[in-house]
């Protein structure tokens, strides 16, 4: 991808995120939920009924609405949760870096899991080790992420309690951060017990959504690498007298990697979106489980703002991957 | 090189270690059985903000648990919704209900170390009583106003007589917050650094995380037996049982009936405890429904007893009337039967039969309470076999509220509906009332008998009123009430704890035993 193929996918990214505030701010307003009959008491008049839609806007016509919303998200102003009655902004920028830090420990297990199961398959092609991942594959491609959510509660935190299975960090701790960023903020600054805490309770929701990601990469991986070792440069490699472990990591791991990591970047965007569910049965405190929390309560503003931050993760990411291929393959900037 | 194979004996040695991995059971290093002083709940809903006076959520039943652990209401309950001493001590109207007396406790402090002072009383009650606030009950605050204090005496003039003005006090945003600390601070301040005068101090906070409360030493009703409370917001029914199943919680509440047996049965301590919301069916009065025969042949076709026993596994307490036992306008007289033969002739009466069916839809949510869905369906069942045909529609709640506001919903709607004050202008009233934005009941007859009480000065003749009220819906078959909820809360053995009828878990009320 070329500088100008570069500056034409940042341009795309406004139309897109308007695109996508278009389409929420609509749908949220046709699905069947009225904010304000959620929230009104027993014995509440007509009246105060009216004043309550006024106050959060919601007695403007939907085009009037979006204009006044749109208006204030181009200066950052995402109104105010009505549930949470803050800042939308301030409880998305809070609860991000959990998201973050979850997605991040999950990409890390899925890759080293899903290059550990290719390099084994690979190597052991057609012999009962890649018979045995072949079927742990499909095991993983067939149970979704939350499943394994409740699994993993069931195993690690009922019959073989090893793991906490709820929360980010444990609230008797009282570990103070200057961050959102709890996990990296500890390992930065050497608290390695309160990173091991924070590990602790990440290991379970993040396995969980990394292993369908991990058996996708494991399929495409070792697809690639079989594809790798029969070019030219492995079978010279090999009648040079290198042995095939050697060719497998120093000569098809390389190139069979740039493929799998084009398709990773689209999975990953998955790999985000599972944090929903795996965030809300792990009761772990990001915006995935604060989304939940948002649509039982029909909080409009805190809706929107989710989604439009959900989207600019997916762009940011897709945009990451492209950037990151292109570095990884040279024929593509040529190209 | 020659790779790694695998033979018959490693691969069975492999699955024997794997399978002896839960019997090593690695007890969870931190638990909370390990630190006897802190008590861990698992609860089932998160707390959005800490000002129980104002915003949306302060009218969420569900969350007043944690106000009432670090605030104190102006007149306290007892498990059984009766009321007693809060920071108020004594309350009352004067002979002609023309003024409210009330008197201050004295002795009670705010977690800062500041004075509980009738001021606080008073800049409560009329911040409470302003709209631009967002009090959501303000309708009954903004009842008196004109407030004096005499030491720690304060009265007030009733601008508008409001029966209920001193039951609100218990419930739902009738909490004292402390006038100077407030002011000081402001409502951001306020937020990020909460000050009560309740048994529990605040020590720290995780939005959508937990809530870690320390014992106020300081508390006039004696400080709290646990020093430390940790409140973790689990949404997940499932990840709340494998909390308390694996010693990382001590308390949790809101699971299935199934769960609940099944951790009782393993040595949980469980209290089942009927509480003040119950399963109801609302009956708008459009279509078919405007037939009473229809209406009473709905009320009497149900076997209410069979839903308790076989979908709630007993738990539940088949009711007859919007009043729930323990209300104060519960007639424990008025008896809807089951009888299907009854209403069979009820609808034959109207020109229906099993053959030849009344139709209609009934709306119900799925999920949102324990069997809802199930429970309609046995329902739909039921009717059936009279000369029913009722069509289920399935919807949110957020729907129902959106469709009851607008008094559009199906000819039958099932529903919940709270009242922890017991009082039946929050049950009968509210939702029977035409005008009122809760009610699709539109018949005047009933709108008679209430309109007269919103009002009315003299208690027993209220309560009687309502009594009345609620035994003519009965023969009018205006509403199907059909159960009163009951609790599932499970504790560690060791601990015990005092179930609250409001649906409330008061860690104030739990103990080591």
């Amino acid at each position: 991808m070329g500088k100008g193929a570069i500056l034409r996918r940042f341009l795309l990214v406004p139309p897109t995120l308007f695109g996508v505030a278009v389409v929420v701010f609509v749908l949220l307003r046709v699905v069947p939920g009225d904010p304000i009959a959620m929230m009104i008491p027993p014995g509440a008049s007509q009246a105060d009924v009216d004043r309550l839609r006024a106050l959060y806007g919601l007695d403007l016509p939907i085009f009037e609405q979006f204009i006044v919303w749109l208006k204030a998200v181009a200066v950052g102003d995402f109104g105010t949760s009505i549930s949470r009655r803050q800042e939308v902004i301030v409880l998305i920028l809070n609860r991000l870096p959990a998201t973050l830090e979850l997605v991040l420990v999950a990409t890390l297990i899925a890759v080293a899991l899903g290059a550990g199961m290719a390099l084994i398959g690979a190597y052991f092609r057609r012999r009962a080790p890649e018979w045995g991942i072949d079927g742990a594959v499909a095991i993983l491609l067939a149970i979704p992420d939350f499943l394994w959510g409740l699994l993993f509660i069931l195993a690690f935190g009922v019959l073989w309690p090893v793991l906490p299975i709820s929360g980010r960090i444990d609230p008797r701790l009282g570990a103070q951060f200057a961050t959102g960023f709890y996990l990296v903020e500890s390992i930065l600054t050497g608290n390695w017990s309160v990173a091991g805490n924070l590990l602790r309770h990440a290991i379970l929701p993040a396995v969980a959504l990394a292993l369908p990601l991990a058996a996708i990469l494991t399929r495409v991986f070792k697809a690639s690498l079989g594809e790798a070792e029969l070019q030219d440069y492995a079978q010279i490699a090999r009648s040079r007298g290198f042995t095939r472990g050697r060719v497998l990591l120093r000569e098809a791991l390389p190139n069979a990697a740039i493929a799998t990591v084009n398709l990773a970047g689209v999975q990953l965007t998955f790999l985000i979106g599972g944090t929903v569910l795996v965030e809300r049965i792990f009761s772990y405190e990001g915006i995935g489980n604060m989304a939940v929390d948002a649509m039982i309560n029909r909080d409009l503003p805190l809706i929107q703002g989710l989604v439009l931050t959900f989207a600019v993760l997916f762009i940011a990411l897709n945009l990451a991957v492209d950037l990151l291929t292109t570095w990884l393959d040279p024929r593509i900037q040529h190209g | 090189m020659n790779p790694a194979r695998f033979s018959r004996r490693s691969v069975l040695g492999l699955m024997g270690g794997a399978a002896a991995l839960p019997l090593l059971r690695t007890p969870f290093v931190g638990s909370a059985l390990a630190q006897a002083s802190t008590l861990t709940i698992a609860y089932n809903v998160n707390l959005p903000t800490f000002d129980g006076t104002v915003g949306a959520s302060a009218v969420n039943p569900t969350i007043q648990s944690f106000y009432q652990a670090i605030f104190d209401p102006y007149i306290a309950q007892n498990a059984d919704l009766s009321f007693k001493p809060g920071l108020l001590t004594k309350w009352g109207w004067n002979e002609d209900r023309t003024k409210v007396e009330m008197e201050v406790r004295e002795g009670a402090t705010w977690h800062n170390g500041d004075p509980v002072t009738a001021e606080d009383i008073v800049w409560s009650l009329e911040r409470a009583g302003k709209p631009e606030t967002g009090n959501p009950i303000q309708f009954v605050w903004s009842k008196c106003g004109n407030y004096r204090i005499d030491g720690n005496r304060i009265t007030g003039d009733v601008l508008e007589f409001e029966p209920t003005f001193f039951k609100w006090m218990a419930f739902l945003t009738g909490y004292v917050l402390p006038k100077k600390y407030y002011e000081s601070v402001g409502a951001a301040g306020f937020e990020a650094k909460p000050v009560g005068s309740g048994p529990y101090m605040v020590d720290e906070f995780q939005q959508d995380a937990f809530l870690r409360l320390k014992a106020n030493p300081n508390y006039w009703g004696g400080k709290p037996a646990f020093e430390t409370v940790v409140f973790k917001f689990i949404p997940d029914p499932t990840s709340r049982v494998a909390e308390v199943e694996s010693g990382s919680s001590d308390i949790a509440l809101e699971m299935s009936y199934e769960e609940f047996d099944r951790l009782k049965a393993k040595g949980f301590t469980g209290y089942a405890t009927p509480i003040s919301d119950i399963a109801m069916i609302f009956i708008n009065d459009v279509g078919p429904m405007l037939d009473k025969n229809v209406r009473l042949a709905a009320n009497y076709s149900i076997d209410k007893k069979a839903i308790v026993d076989r979908l709630l596994r007993g738990y539940g307490v088949p009711i007859d009337t919007l009043e729930a036992p323990g209300y104060a306008a519960y007639d424990p007289s008025i008896k809807i039967p089951y009888d299907p033969e009854l209403a069979k002739k009820l609808l034959a009466d109207s020109g229906y039969s099993p053959e030849n069916p009344v139709r209609f839809t009934i709306q119900t949510t799925r999920g949102f309470k324990p069997k809802d869905y199930e429970m309609i369906q046995a329902i739909v069942g039921m009717w059936r076999n009279v000369g029913i045909d009722a069509t289920i529609e399935v919807y949110e709640i957020a729907k129902h509220y959106e469709l009851r506001a607008a008094d559009t919903l199906a000819p039958a709607a099932f529903y919940n509906w709270g009242n922890s004050i017991g009082d039946p202008s929050t049950s009968t009233g509210f939702a029977m009332f035409g005008p009122s934005p809760h009610s699709v009941w539109d018949g005047k007859e009933v709108f008679d008998l209430i309109a007269p009480l919103w009002g009315e000065k003299d208690e027993e003749k209220r309560i009687a009123g309502y009594r009345k009220a609620a035994k003519f819906i009965a023969e009018e078959g205006a509403v199907i009430p059909l159960l009163q909820y009951v609790q599932p809360i499970v504790a560690r053995p060791g601990i015990s704890l005092v179930p609250q009828a409001s649906g409330m878990l008061l860690p104030q009320t739990v103990k080591p035993v």
